[in-house]
């Protein structure tokens, strides 16, 4: 299980696990699978393409909403979470352990927040 | 004279007192006074029904109704079976909206699910979408779902109705993406000049073509498809759905898309519309695919329920990021072309086709007797190119009068022509003979 | 129900066509399909009961109060219809001789002279078939414009937040890119962010007006105004036009192009989506970048022109004809004053419901409206639970379709309502009743609105389920 006190999070909610490899797990945060609802269809980049830090990566649809998946690291996509796409569900049910993408020699975008600044963060924002 | 406004001047003046107007000035008068238009409309006075029907017949009768038709090129005239007229004036039909509301909407749902059905049927894909405007905008539609990151521009084949391309073009210009032609060899797309196109745009999206072609031909789907995923582009093919009753469909040919117009399926002539475009695509593409879909699902009782689906694809949620912004699009018209086909059958739809193509062999070789000889000499559907033995435009005119629409001049000296389970051979033997005056003179 | 193909049986079918008169040709084996299409196999009794069965499930116009907002559902007169059935207008190819078609070419010279007219505007195409599909002929024509002039680098869309989504989809389908401008705290364009907004890379402006929240924006000369001065067009979205015929025009209030519905504005049916028609007009320094032809006329004779520098076709032929034929009856019909009459008549049943019912709802602006009002259920939602979708839910049981929902994006919980100028009296304040009846409901038993509609052939679907697992065609086991 991970630990959601132990990630990184930027302002659009999507979180960094970060392995000491530079090894970078990305999904979204709690507080964004309950603002979108049910996710119907998770889009997602190919294996080996590169992501940006603040550029989207791929999108998340549900019934009525879509929303676009903005990447808090940079690095090489080196595997893409498969049982999403065939259950995107699972986002909703254990959004922590949703990982959507694996990202190598991952660089985080600068800004990233931990638990607590994300907390506050959320708090503000309502 | 005549509006549909049902409240009474005297009623509509309580209903201003009651919402606190003194008057329609008074309710306007959020209005900037400078933008209000202060003239009349230079329009005529309104009219009574009954002035309007026989202004409207007067039209009518301005357009001169061709008793025998051997035109198609994009608008054929086939039988339209009584009971699709009927079931198509139903006014719950005709008057809803987009269902949206899906809880009072099931059976205009139902109608697209079954329209969907009949197409992948038909064209032997996995998905087909609600429609969209005609045959033109398919055929534009489908280019633009091939384009992704990797891929752009497309190769349209020099044998493709030339409205049709027209339109592909427009949309290419729209939306920045090249366009170039594929040059025919022997009324067909040369797949040498394909392969050599396809070496040259590396990154191109899509290959359109069209089965039957302009000139009425088979083209080689199969290798044509081959060619085309070999350099990594998807081949978008534009069909006849009536052909489509005996000919090997896009899905076994190895397309991608298949797209085309409805219009055969029971819609009139109706001087170009409305028309339908239908395009249906392999699962793969499920998503690139625009405009509505309906989907199976269930209610909370767990019956059987249909709803528009995978919404997030539409312009209505996705804004600048949809693949399309198409909204309306023909739903009347699919299901005028659910119930054709449900009147048909296969049977009868494999009938239609066998009737359309031996005519037209009939007619090729009527009209070859008399002189006018045949451009190609391939297989074809219901329509055919000929030389011809005087000015081509002439002849059309001159048939025109006559009550025959013949082939379509194409240039000066020849004709396209078309026939469909519609024409009999006396109408055919008939207008040979009126031609043979024709000529004469 | 079953659907068409759970019904009937092999070998059963209609008896269409005579045997073949000619000798038969048979299609090389290679190029044959490999087995039938599975179509329905069903007798034309059969096919009658289905098809009734489906219009008892179906709702349109003809049912009931229809006041869906942005949509302007007005009745659809018949003696439309009955024009354009005529056989003379159904059985005309459109690549006959322009001397034995010169009917249907003087009904899209009448019909885009009065839409001139009526609007402000120079010329006219009737080719785009419906309102997404005339935005985007629209844009093409400013595109081709700016490109003619040499000015690409002007290559952004301004559309406000407030804007329906085939506006931003259009502008990027003309490979445009759009900058969303904020609306101010009235609904209307914010002018200062405009002004911040617009610069030497502006291509233009598309805006409705009345807006999509159902006001007349009051600064819309200075708003085209600020888009000229930058350098760019216009863009008029017709798509709320029911309210100010006869009464204003967009060509004075400085727009350049526009669509009009002719599907809701001028009374041709829906169809359950479509067919519609999207005809577009222009001033005339665009005109000669029009799609498709144009109909001149000489000396008593109609003829297609091709404009000279015409961005191409943007779909086969000459539009959705049949379409544009019930539009000119309509127009005959009306005549000069039956227009205007018409618009006011909008307004006036719209701010009349709007008035009845402000005491039991909150609308989203409290001023005057236009030809449609937003309601804003944001403190129902809060106070009862009952959202703007539950609401819209208990409406069904009641025989009434719900005004549009969740649109325009600006306004939470929003109901947006235009009840159109062929409601009568009696039946605006039958909708007041039941919508005050059920804003009690909201309050009393909200259980009850959160599980309605209960008396409809079905209740909520699950469309979740639905995008899951798309099942989006029917298969025999």
């Amino acid at each position: 299980m991970r630990d959601e006190r132990d990630l990184r999070y930027s302002k659009t909610h999507e979180w960094v696990d970060m392995s000491d490899d530079n090894t970078a797990y990305i999904g979204i945060d709690d507080f964004a699978q309950s603002e979108m609802g049910d996710i119907v269809f998770i889009n997602l980049p190919d294996v080996g393409d590169t992501v940006e830090a603040g550029e989207v990566f791929g999108d998340v649809e549900s019934v009525k909403a879509v929303s676009d998946l903005i990447s808090p690291v940079s690095g090489k996509v080196i595997e893409v979470n498969e049982e999403l796409i065939d259950n995107p569900g699972l986002i909703n049910e254990e959004p922590y352990e949703a990982w959507m993408i694996k990202v190598e020699d991952a660089q985080e975008a600068d800004g990233l927040m931990d638990r607590a600044e994300m907390d506050s963060f959320i708090e503000n924002e309502k | 004279m005549g509006t549909y406004i049902p409240n009474t001047e005297k009623e509509q003046e309580k209903m201003l007192e009651a919402a606190g107007y003194k008057d329609f000035e008074d309710l306007f008068s959020c209005i900037p006074e400078g933008l209000i238009y202060k003239k009349e409309l230079n329009l005529p006075e309104g009219k009574s029904e009954m002035q309007v029907l026989c202004e409207m017949e007067g039209l009518a009768e301005k357009n001169k109704v061709m008793r025998h038709v051997f035109r198609g090129a994009g608008a054929y005239n086939h039988y339209i079976p009584a009971i699709v007229k009927s079931v198509v004036s139903k006014e719950e039909f005709i008057t809803a909206y987009t269902p949206y509301q899906a809880e009072i909407s099931q059976g205009i749902l139902q109608s697209i699910f079954e329209y969907q059905t009949d197409i992948c049927e038909l064209t032997g894909m996995d998905v087909a979408n609600a429609s969209v405007y005609d045959a033109g905008t398919a055929a534009a539609e489908a280019v633009n779902m091939c384009r992704d990151r990797k891929h752009s521009g497309c190769l349209v084949s020099e044998a493709v109705l030339p409205q049709v391309s027209g339109v592909i073009k427009t949309y290419c210009f729209a939306g920045d993406t090249p366009y170039q032609t594929i040059p025919l060899k022997d009324g067909v797309t040369d797949t040498e000049e394909l392969e050599q196109l396809l070496s040259e745009n590396s990154g191109t999206a899509c290959v359109y073509i069209q089965n039957p072609n302009y000139f009425g031909l088979f083209e080689d789907v199969e290798k044509i498809a081959q060619i085309t995923h070999e350099h990594g582009a998807k081949l978008v093919v534009g069909v006849n759905p009536i052909s489509l009753g005996i000919v090997k469909t896009p899905g076994e040919s190895g397309a991608d898309i298949a797209v085309g117009d409805g219009q055969p399926l029971g819609l009139p002539l109706g001087f170009g519309g409305p028309y339908i475009g239908f395009m249906a695509c392999r699962k793969e593409l499920m998503r690139n695919l625009p405009g509505r879909i309906v989907g199976q699902t269930e209610d909370s009782e767990g019956q059987k329920a249909f709803v528009l689906t995978l919404q997030a694809r539409e312009q209505h949620i996705r804004r600048e990021k949809a693949g399309s912004n198409i909204c309306s699009n023909e739903a009347l018209c699919a299901l005028t072309a659910g119930v054709y086909l449900a009147a048909v059958g296969a049977d009868g739809l494999e009938k239609t086709a066998l009737h359309c193509m031996s005519k037209a062999a009939y007619l090729k070789n009527a009209l070859e007797k008399i002189g006018f000889s045949p451009v190609f000499d391939r297989p074809f559907f219901h329509e055919f190119v000929t030389e011809c033995p005087a000015d081509a435009s002439l002849i059309s005119a001159e048939m025109e009068q006559r009550g025959y629409l013949t082939g379509l001049p194409i240039d000066n000296n020849r004709l396209l022509w078309c026939a469909t389970e519609k024409n009999t051979k006396d109408e055919i033997d008939g207008m040979i003979t009126v031609l043979k005056e024709v000529l004469a003179k | 129900m079953k659907l068409i193909f759970e019904k009937g049986n092999e070998g059963r079918g209609l008896q269409l066509l005579p045997d073949l008169d000619v000798p038969e040709v048979e299609i090389a084996e290679g190029m044959k399909r490999s087995k039938k299409p599975a179509l329905a196999k069903v007798s034309e009794t059969e096919i009658s009961r289905h098809y009734t069965e489906l219009a008892n499930r179906s709702y349109g116009v003809n049912n009931g109060f229809y006041p869906l907002g942005s949509c302007t559902m007005k009745y659809n007169p018949k003696v439309n219809d009955l024009a354009a059935g005529l056989k003379g207008l159904t059985d005309i190819h459109p690549l006959q001789s322009e001397e034995t078609t010169q009917g249907s070419l003087a009904v899209i010279k009448e019909l885009s002279d009065a839409l001139c007219e009526i609007n402000g505007m120079d010329a006219f195409t009737l080719q785009p078939a419906a309102g997404a599909h005339g935005e985007f002929t629209g844009l093409l024509l400013i595109k081709a414009y700016l490109h003619e002039k040499g000015e690409t680098g002007r290559t952004k869309i301004i559309v406000p937040d407030s804007a329906h989504g085939t506006n931003p989809a259009s502008a990027s389908m003309c490979g445009f890119e759009v900058i969303n401008v904020p609306s101010g705290s009235d609904g209307c364009v914010d002018t200062q962010a405009l002004r911040e907004a617009v610069g030497d890379d502006t291509a233009g402006l598309m805006l409705t007006n009345p807006n999509t929240v159902g006001l007349f924006d009051k600064n819309i000369k200075e708003i085209t105004d600020i888009i000229h001065d930058a350098g760019g067009l216009c863009y008029y979205d017709g798509a709320n036009l029911n309210a100010i015929m006869g009464i204003c025009r967009p060509g004075d209030m400085g727009f350049d192009v526009i669509h009009v519905n002719l599907h809701k504005t001028f009374s041709t049916p829906h169809g359950g989506g479509g067919p519609g028609s999207g005809p577009v007009g222009c001033k005339e320094f665009l005109a000669p970048f029009l799609p498709g032809h144009v109909v001149e006329e000489k000396d008593s004779m109609y003829s297609l022109v091709r404009p000279s520098r015409s961005v191409g076709d943007v779909k086969v032929f000459h539009g959705n004809f049949l379409v544009a034929v019930r539009a000119l009856s309509y127009i005959l019909t009306l005549g000069k004053d039956g227009i205007k009459k018409t618009s006011q008549a909008a307004v006036l049943n719209a701010n009349y419901m709007r008035v009845m019912l402000k005491d039991t709802f909150d609308m989203a602006y409290d001023e005057t409206c236009m030809h449609e009002f937003v309601m804003d259920l944001s403190r129902m939602k809060e106070e009862t639970g009952c959202s703007a979708l539950d609401f819209a839910k208990g409406l069904l049981d009641y025989g009434i379709h719900p005004p549009t929902m969740y649109f325009p994006l600006i306004v939470h919980e929003a109901l947006m309502a235009e009840p159109t100028e062929t409601e009568t009296r009696e039946t605006l304040d039958e909708a007041v009743r039941i919508f005050s009846e059920l804003a009690k409901k909201a309050k009393e038993n909200p259980e009850s609105l959160h599980a309605a509609p209960q008396g409809t052939p079905i209740g909520r679907p699950d469309e979740v389920a639905a995008a899951r697992n798309p099942i989006v065609r029917f298969m025999a086991d």
